[in-house]
């Protein structure tokens, strides 16, 4: 309302009083959405914040109270800790490369005519609609399985040794159940940004004297960056909370191969009924997140720009 | 700078079929340009003018036809190879360079030396005036400033053949006028072959040393300004050379060979014209300028045409005024002191010299043996 007034204090009274009636309140109709979303977002991070300073273990619910530091100084002395760290790392890391360079191949792909593209483009779409425990089914019985899996049939017809996959490669495993998921989904934002392409600023390259490589190198890929940017935040929020797949096909195992944070936090909420413990290490995941989310992608954007200008 | 020989091309899209000869965008193009011209392409919106640049510059492919450049058939060649710089009607500049980016992408992936880089692009930036935007973004630019930067990154590469497919048609009007004075400059100066795409007639007089009017994927007529005006090789190119656009009557020739008539209009042959004996009787096609059309009081003057006025447009130096003579519409360009207003009749004659005739099945101009005597160079 103040900054209303004063844009409006050289303006006849009258105006005033008509933009007071009829402006609309822009703050008030907008406050529904602003207060939701922080209550949303604020009560279970404030939630999680306090029970991290709790004891508060669901075996043991008389033994309540105020731990200080001591859940933090568990899970960072726990080695399960650093290495379902180390396992969401290398697993976002590794998604990350592949759909984002898969996506792009196929985009680059997709974004040619041929003859049963409408048809090839929905297939390579489909994948992004199976629910990620389906997912996990699908690969773990249909794909992976050592006796009935197509995997170990073909490598059979091939006249090799079947690998049990899930067992022998776990970490690949997921990674390639992930992949599998999400390749499309970068393949439908690259495309779209493919599309939008002007195609007198290809032809104008070109003209310059640009060959395939330096067409792509210096007029497709900045033209994606924003569009990059998008694929790689979204993708890898998505990839820290990766659950499901690990859930249905190697429950974080063998051992703690597979478990990575969100996994780790499961187990501890609810296989050890530790809350305080757990909501530690949710803790940590948030920081992870935002370290991603603020170096990570710094850092991509940076490059991008830079790949630009030079 | 070269030779641009362009032999029966023709272009034909895939999926146009069906219509004949009409389906094809471009046929039976000829054209052999001296080294160092300049070139306009003009006609209506969807002649073919773009197809045809586009396949100078390797970006379409002609289906028949050769393309030589220099001598050379570049059939074969691809457009990267081919030396050729073109300057886009949406300017088509890199949007994340910046404008001295922008100019020297073509040289620095041709490997010139840095200190050489720096100097192309400053000497051609002073040219353009637009030292000092070479740290901007295009997007930092105004459209004239494009502009200028798409005409930059092309005459940076001193390249064989400048393409320029309607450059201007994005500019206002009075920017236009002062690119279009700049554009031949900078063909004086640096005497490149250049095509120039406009369907805009008033632009393609203004530049172009030879014009080539298009129409319908065929060339119509390829002459100079001068020529294309007072010789108009058939019904169409009088009609689009020229603004406002030359008057049409359908009028029948005496047995005479001097005389035309139409129900109310009168007009006389140029005496001169021996050939018209040959269309004695026929029914032809008369076409006056309004520029060569006044108004005149005598009845007795031999060519005559009598309307009402139904439009009057004085836009001071001249005064344009409209009227309906047995059923054609006929403009006329007369001096800006004219007292006409609507509802007079007006009766208006012209010289015989400046009349055209064409046939009415072929639409060909009949030739004008004595014009072209005095036009031809
Ligand atoms: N890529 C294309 N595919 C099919 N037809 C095209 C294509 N480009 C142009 N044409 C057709 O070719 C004709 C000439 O087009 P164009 O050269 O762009 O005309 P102009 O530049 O003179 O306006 C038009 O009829 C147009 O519809
Ligand atoms: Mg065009």
């Amino acid at each position: 309302m103040n900054t209303e007034a004063t844009a409006l204090s050289d303006s006849p009274d009258r105006g005033r009083k008509l933009h007071r009636r009829h402006g609309p309140p822009v703050k008030r109709l907008m406050a529904p959405a602003v207060i939701f979303l922080l209550v949303w977002m604020i009560v279970p991070l404030a939630m999680t914040i306090y029970y991290a300073f709790q004891n508060y273990n669901l075996m043991m619910p008389t033994m309540r109270g105020f731990a200080g530091w001591e859940n933090f100084s568990i899970l960072l002395n726990d080695p399960t800790f650093w290495s379902a760290l180390v396992n969401t790392l290398v697993l976002v890391g590794a998604c990350l490369i592949v759909t984002v360079g898969l996506g792009l191949v196929l985009a680059l792909l997709f974004n040619r005519t041929f003859i049963g593209r409408g048809i090839a483009r929905t297939l390579a779409i489909s994948p992004f609609f199976v629910m990620p425990v389906v997912t996990g089914l699908i690969f773990k019985n249909m794909l992976f399985h050592p006796v009935y899996g197509i995997f170990s049939w073909a490598m059979r017809t091939l006249g090799l040794e079947p690998i049990d996959w899930l067992a022998h490669y776990p970490m690949l495993s997921i990674i390639m159940m992930i992949s599998w998921e999400w390749t499309p989904f970068a393949l439908l934002i690259l495309l779209t940004g493919l599309q939008s392409l002007p195609e007198d600023q290809i032809e104008a390259v070109r003209l310059d004297g640009a060959n395939r490589w330096q067409e792509f190198r210096h007029i497709v890929i900045p033209h994606l960056g924003q569009v990059l940017y998008v694929v790689v935040m979204l993708e890898s929020i998505f990839f820290l909370t990766s659950f499901a797949e690990i859930y249905a096909t190697t429950s974080g195992g063998p051992g703690t191969a597979t478990t990575n944070l969100p996994y780790y936090i499961y187990l501890s909420a609810f296989f050890q009924y530790d809350i305080g413990l757990s909501s530690a290490a949710a803790i940590g995941a948030v920081v992870l997140a935002n370290i991603f989310a603020f170096f990570l992608i710094r850092f991509v954007a940076g490059n991008l720009n830079a790949g630009g200008q030079r | 700078m070269a030779v641009v020989e362009l032999n029966n091309v023709a272009k034909r899209y895939p999926g146009s079929g069906s219509k004949g000869a009409a389906a094809n965008a471009v046929d039976d193009f000829n054209l052999i340009t001296r080294d160092g011209e300049f070139i306009v392409l003009v006609g209506p919106s969807g002649c073919g003018k773009s197809t045809t640049m586009r396949m100078i510059a390797g970006l379409e492919a002609n289906t028949g036809g050769e393309i030589r450049i220099n001598g050379r058939d570049v059939s074969q060649v691809a457009a990267r190879d081919r030396d050729i710089a073109m300057v886009f009607q949406s300017y088509a500049l890199y949007p994340h360079m910046t404008v001295f980016d922008n100019m020297a992408f073509a040289l620095k992936l041709k490997k010139y030396p840095g200190e050489d880089i720096q100097k192309r692009v400053k000497e051609a930036a002073e040219v353009l005036g637009i030292t000092a935007l070479l740290d901007r973004k295009p997007r930092a630019l105004s459209g004239g400033q494009r502009q200028r930067v798409a005409l930059g990154r092309a005459i940076v590469r001193s390249p064989q053949v400048f393409l320029m497919d309607e450059p201007l048609s994005n500019l206002d009007a009075m920017l236009r006028v002062d690119m279009r004075a700049e554009i031949i400059k900078l063909h004086r100066k640096l005497k490149v072959t250049t095509f120039y795409v406009t369907h805009d007639q008033t632009e393609a007089m203004t530049m172009g040393e030879r014009i080539v009017v298009m129409k319908d994927g065929r060339i119509q007529q390829i002459d100079t300004p001068n020529t294309l005006y007072h010789c108009p090789a058939n019904l169409f190119v009088a009609g689009f050379i020229g603004t406002p656009s030359m008057n049409f009557l359908k009028m029948t020739l005496g047995q005479h060979g001097m005389m035309l008539t139409g129900p109310t209009a009168r007009l006389l042959a140029s005496p001169e014209r021996q050939d018209l004996s040959n269309h004695r009787g026929q029914t032809l096609w008369a076409g006056i300028r309004p520029e060569h059309l006044r108004p005149t009081d005598a009845d007795d003057c031999a060519a005559l045409l009598t309307g009402e006025v139904d439009v009057v447009e004085p836009l001071g130096a001249v005064t344009m005024v409209q009227m309906t003579v047995d059923g054609h519409r006929i403009t006329a360009q007369l001096d800006g002191d004219t007292r006409v207003s609507i509802g007079d009749t007006l009766t208006l004659t012209c010289d015989s010299d400046q009349l055209h005739l064409f046939d009415t099945e072929t639409e060909l101009a009949l030739p004008r043996t004595h014009a072209m005597s005095t036009t031809t160079v």
